[in-house]
């Protein structure tokens, strides 16, 4: 770990006095820092600002970017109406890292690639232009959808792909500024800049999460895969929110995690679903466009049957009577 | 020496008042049924009061971090420490020529000095694995230490690393055993299977990170070590260090475990030791996570060959494992993997090699049931196998080639009740109930699979000391350098005591894990508790002596006079069994005037191949395993587990039970996730963190069913207990492979099992 100053913020104005970076619940960052895989010089802590509410909006709910993961994963109303997303969380992680990981700072969780992780290995994410040592090494976990040829590296969250699923939007504010972005539209894929992970600008502060409530009717589910049965990133997994009435398909979105370069919204996949009745055919079609653009690396070549189960599994139960 | 030995196992149970009665029988098979008592340490771990080694806190101690070399072959060059060394309170950073002296121990047979990296840290500079450590910073705070290390460069003459995967015998090629031809017996043999299994390089990976804060008194060296054998340690170190063993002492109260990656010595323990006495300050050091994967040991890969063959009826005609683990580039362990092979089974033609294939990976080292583990799981999904071609039931294919002589040496076993573990394994399974086709079994959208294997360790003894006090004030110690590494020794030991005296618990008092103790044996090898039963009771039986003899010596002893011999000792009372009259012991020292009355007890150790003549000493049971395996979501999880062990008379149900399950968990991890990855471009494991070297956690424990026999094995000592901290582990694997494939068809022969393998298959 680098030398490098603290202060804390205790009002939204403070933050955006000094430059900074932002430190949350410190589940990922303070790790990294660790490593030296981060080094930022200065920390605004910004995990006391009053942005931990979870509060219901006119349209449907709002999220505070300080909000616990536990405590979203556990609030009533999440539970009930936006359940993909109490699940994805729950899949994720452990009880204690839940109990400080934030909202925000789950939005901004780094990779699990193995090379991203050690200072001694080229990484192009890390460091930009050293190269992609995960290209040829252990990729067993890396995405194959969204990949460039600089990096393939995988989003490990699950809260994400749920919050994709949901069509959440991100709330973000500046010295000056707020605005408002598309969750769908916040994330970058890798291309010849895979250091650049979102649209945030410099000094920009996440402050919360909002999610309109799905049609009524609507249904939510996460799925998640691995290899054991806790405390373990997703190899593939889905969430799907969804209305269906008597067996037909009204509306569905999708997003998948583990497989992408980014949570990965399943946007034409939805399209071909709408106004269809649900029967394994249909599933299986869906499967087959989900992963068309698949590009999987030497050693996961496996992930693209493992998404078509994870989805075809998921859209199953969701339009089970 | 023959006769003796039968005298020993016709003499009845215990004389002691307490001692233990089988009682508990199912289909007529004996089965244990005793107590279970809770750890007597429980307490003190519960409430964060057990002082682990790296807890310890001296004044004036200062820390110390190594630095790991980031490559695995060829030459450090440099090291340019002027940004490590600039930081205020960093004290220096430390290596090659600069540390002080550092020796060699001197090669030679046996546990008492043994080391498997035999070079002393930083004796040249010349790279040989990965993180092989090239320096050390040291400071006053830990992190200062931390960020020093960080700051040093080094520089490099970098070659190509060897770190190939696939095992060809290269060095040491030896045979194990060999008897008949097997080779013709197979060529012959109606039924034959050939098949190579192949488990990866496996880390330990204790909780509790290897460390050790050391401390120099004038030339007295105190180390707190994390440490399974303090004896064996205050050896190497006193070597390492050049100065007498009188002048070492190792500490090692509690452990956060070592599963054997804890039994003998690493580099960071003589790197403190060196410091220290450079500096002339106490050290502490510990090994990060990162290193604990190449710097303390690991399980080797291994590459096996089965060739086993069968006549129609079943009966074996021949074994043949040829095996190759790696090894590293100096030093020679090798994976026993036939250990068992040339004994397990009724077969008259059988043959064991073994070789060594060097590679520029860390020293590996003994893991939990070495050579049996791998080895097992070889043998039984050979026999798993050959069931199948056999179109025989593998539960009876084992009962048929059961042996009660262990044909390696022509040596009969003491107690082998292994049909019984395998009749009352499949029934408390239900194993009646299998329909063998392939895929035939479901649950729901689970496909399930049952498989079954065997699982046996050796049952011998190492030399130990004990010394037993009684005190006037009613307590009773029992002083030993052995060790409780999680196992549950504090307990074991008081519960021996509690078997000869009759003191109640309370009354008990238990002092392990100093060198400075009479030498205790090392907690390996599943042979702690066998070890210390011996010299417990002779202990016990001087100081009592010594106790009966002072009651008829006292003037106003209830028993004046009367002859030592006439006396018993029961539940700290001291009795004549003419006049029934009697006093309490504590009671007689007060007024006797006795500060103390101790007894020693020593037993020489059982260690090593069987004598001519004697039986051979060995434990046996089995796994009954159900898996699930669900191709809708390539989900495989193993569902429930059965195992009996014959392990002799168990001394405490409750940690006994707790290794056995607890081997049974890791036994999953081996079977489906744990594996050290190396990147074979940069020669390290590219996994080395406990979020991707995946293991069991709780939600991947299976429903589990441990039942031991009780047969009492006085073959091995007074008690009849063999120890079962290794058994359990051995023959997990082979067991959920075979589930594996009787659910889905695949026939997993290269450990762990990956869902890739199995998505194929849709049943």
């Amino acid at each position: 770990m680098q030398q490098f100053t603290y202060r804390r913020a205790s009002t939204l104005d403070d933050v955006f006095k000094m430059p900074g970076r932002f430190l949350s619940g410190g589940t990922n960052l303070i790790d990294h820092m660790k490593l030296d895989v981060e080094t930022p010089k200065a920390i605004i802590d910004v995990g006391r600002l009053p942005l931990e509410k979870i509060e219901k909006t006119k349209t449907g709910l709002m999220i505070g970017a300080a909000a616990k993961n536990a405590d979203v994963a556990n609030h009533e109303i999440v539970k009930k109406d936006y359940a993909a997303l109490s699940q994805a969380i729950l899949a994720g992680a452990s009880a204690q890292l839940r109990n400080k990981a934030s909202t925000a700072g789950n939005l901004l969780q780094r990779t699990r690639c193995v090379y991203f992780r050690d200072t001694s290995k080229p990484c192009n994410k890390r460091q930009p232009g050293s190269g992609c040592a995960a290209i040829d090494g252990y990729n067993r976990n890396l995405a194959i959808l969204g990949v460039s040829s600089k990096c393939i590296a995988n989003h490990p969250s699950d809260q994400n792909v749920a919050l994709m699923a949901l069509e959440a939007r991100v709330h973000l504010q500046s010295a000056g500024a707020k605005r408002e972005v598309a969750l769908n539209d916040f994330y970058l894929l890798p291309g010849d800049t895979p250091e650049k992970e979102t649209v945030l600008r410099e000094g920009e502060l996440i402050t919360g999460v909002s999610i309109d409530a799905p049609p009524s009717g609507s249904k939510s589910y996460y799925l998640k895969l691995r290899d054991r049965a806790s405390y373990e990133f997703a190899l593939a997994s889905t969430a799907v929110v969804a209305k269906v009435s008597e067996g037909r398909i009204e509306r569905v979105r999708l997003a998948m995690g583990g497989v992408g370069a980014k949570p990965w919204r399943l946007l034409e996949v939805e399209k071909m679903l709408e106004g269809q009745n649900a029967s394994p055919e249909l599933f299986a079609r869906a499967a087959d466009l989900a992963v068309r653009d698949a590009k999987p690396q030497s050693m996961n070549a496996f992930k693209v049957e493992l998404a078509k189960r994870c989805l075809v599994a998921a859209l199953t139960h969701i339009t089970k009577a | 020496m023959a006769e003796e030995q039968k005298n020993q196992q016709d003499a009845p149970i215990k004389i002691s008042p307490h001692a233990y009665v089988s009682q508990g029988t199912e289909d007529g098979i004996k089965v244990y049924t005793g107590k279970a008592v809770p750890r007597i340490d429980a307490p003190l771990k519960t409430t964060g009061r057990a002082t682990y080694t790296t807890d310890i806190h001296l004044d004036r101690m200062v820390y110390a971090v190594p630095i790991g070399a980031t490559i695995a072959k060829g030459r450090l060059k440099s090291l340019d420490t002027k940004a490590a060394t600039s930081m205020k309170g960093v004290i220096g950073v430390f290596g090659h020529g600069s540390i002080g002296p550092l020796y060699r121990v001197a090669p030679g047979e046996g546990m008492s000095s043994r080391v498997d990296e035999t070079r002393p840290p930083f004796e040249d500079n010349v790279i040989r694995y990965y993180n092989q450590f090239i320096a050390v910073a040291v400071a006053e705070t830990y992190e200062l230490a931390m960020a020093a290390a960080r700051a040093v460069k080094a520089t490099y003459e970098i070659e190509k690393p060897n770190v190939a995967l696939d095992l060809e015998p290269e060095d040491l090629k030896k045979s194990e055993s060999k008897r008949g031809d097997a080779r013709a017996a197979f060529e012959k043999a109606a039924v034959k299977i050939d098949q190579t299994y192949v488990t990866p390089m496996e880390v330990h990976n204790a909780i509790e990170l290897h460390g050790t804060v050391a401390s120099w008194n004038g030339d007295k060296l105190t180390m707190w070590e994390t440490s399974q054998a303090v004896g064996t340690h205050q050896n190497v170190i006193a070597q390492m260090m050049g100065i007498p063993r009188e002048n070492v002492r190792v500490i090692t109260k509690f452990l956060g475990s070592g599963f054997g990656g804890k039994l003998w010595c690493w580099n960071h323990s003589p790197i403190a030791a060196a410091l220290s006495r450079k500096l002339k300050r106490p050290v502490k050091i510990h090994v990060e996570r990162e290193h604990e994967f190449t710097n303390v040991g690991h399980r080797p890969r291994t590459q096996q060959r089965v060739r086993i063959s069968a006549s129609a009826d079943g009966s074996l005609q021949s074994l043949e494992h040829d095996y190759t683990t790696q090894g590293s580039m100096l030093d020679d362990y090798k994976e026993n993997c036939g250990e068992v092979s040339g004994s397990l089974y009724k077969v008259e033609n059988c043959s064991v090699n073994s070789s060594l294939a060097r590679r520029n990976q860390g020293v590996p080292t003994s893991m939990r049931g070495p050579g049996a583990v791998p080895g097992l799981y070889a043998l039984e999904s050979a026999m798993d196998e050959l069931a199948i071609a056999l179109k025989m039931d593998p539960v009876e294919l084992r009962i048929l080639n059961d042996t009660q002589v262990d044909l390696s040496n022509g040596s009969p076993y003491s107690s082998r009740k292994f049909v019984e573990c395998l009749r009352l394994g499949a029934k408390k399974f239900g194993w009646s109930k299998r329909n063998a086709s392939v895929g035939s079994m479901r649950d729901g959208d689970e496909v399930l699979g049952w498989g079954m294997a065997a699982c046996t360790w050796q049952a011998k003894r190492v030399d130990a000391s004990v010394s037993v006090e009684f005190h006037p004030d009613g307590k009773c110690k029992i002083i030993s350098g052995t060790h409780d590494i999680g196992t549950g020794m504090y307990t074991v030991c008081a519960e021996i005591i509690r078997e000869e005296t009759g003191l109640p618990y309370d009354r008990i008092e238990v002092e392990i894990g100093d060198s400075a103790l009479p030498p205790g044996p090392l907690a390996g090898g599943s042979m702690a508790t066998g070890s210390m039963i011996p010299a417990t009771i002779q202990a016990v039986k001087e100081a009592v002596t010594r106790l009966k003899t002072a009651a008829t010596k006292w003037e106003k002893s209830p028993v004046y006079k009367e002859k030592p011999d006439d006396l018993t000792f029961e539940n700290g009372v001291i009795l004549s069994k003419k006049t029934k009259k009697k006093i309490a012991y504590d009671k007689l020292m007060k007024e006797f005037n006795l500060g103390i009355v101790t007894g020693a007890g020593t037993a020489k150790g059982t260690f090593g191949p069987s004598e001519k003549g004697k039986p051979a000493t060995k434990s046996f049971g089995c796994h009954f395993i159900e898996i699930g395996w669900n191709p809708l979501l390539a989900r495989l999880r193993v569902r429930r587990v059965v195992t009996v062990i014959d392990g002799g008379r168990i001394i405490n149900y409750q940690p006994a039970k707790n290794q056995i399950e607890g081997a049974i968990v890791m036994g999953v991890g081996m079977a489906l996730f744990e594996q050290a990855e190396y990147d074979a471009r940069y020669g390290d494991p590219v996994n080395k963190n406990l979020a991707d070297y995946i293991v069991a956690t709780h939600a991947d424990c299976p429903e589990m069913d441990v039942t031991f026999l009780d047969y009492p094995d006085k073959a091995v000592n007074e008690y009849g207990a063999r120890g079962v901290g290794e058994i359990g582990l051995a023959g997990v694997a082979p067991a959920i492979t075979a589930a594996v494939y009787h659910a889905t068809g695949v026939r997993v022969r290269e450990l762990p099992v990956k869902v890739e393998e199995l998505l194929e298959t849709r049943s």
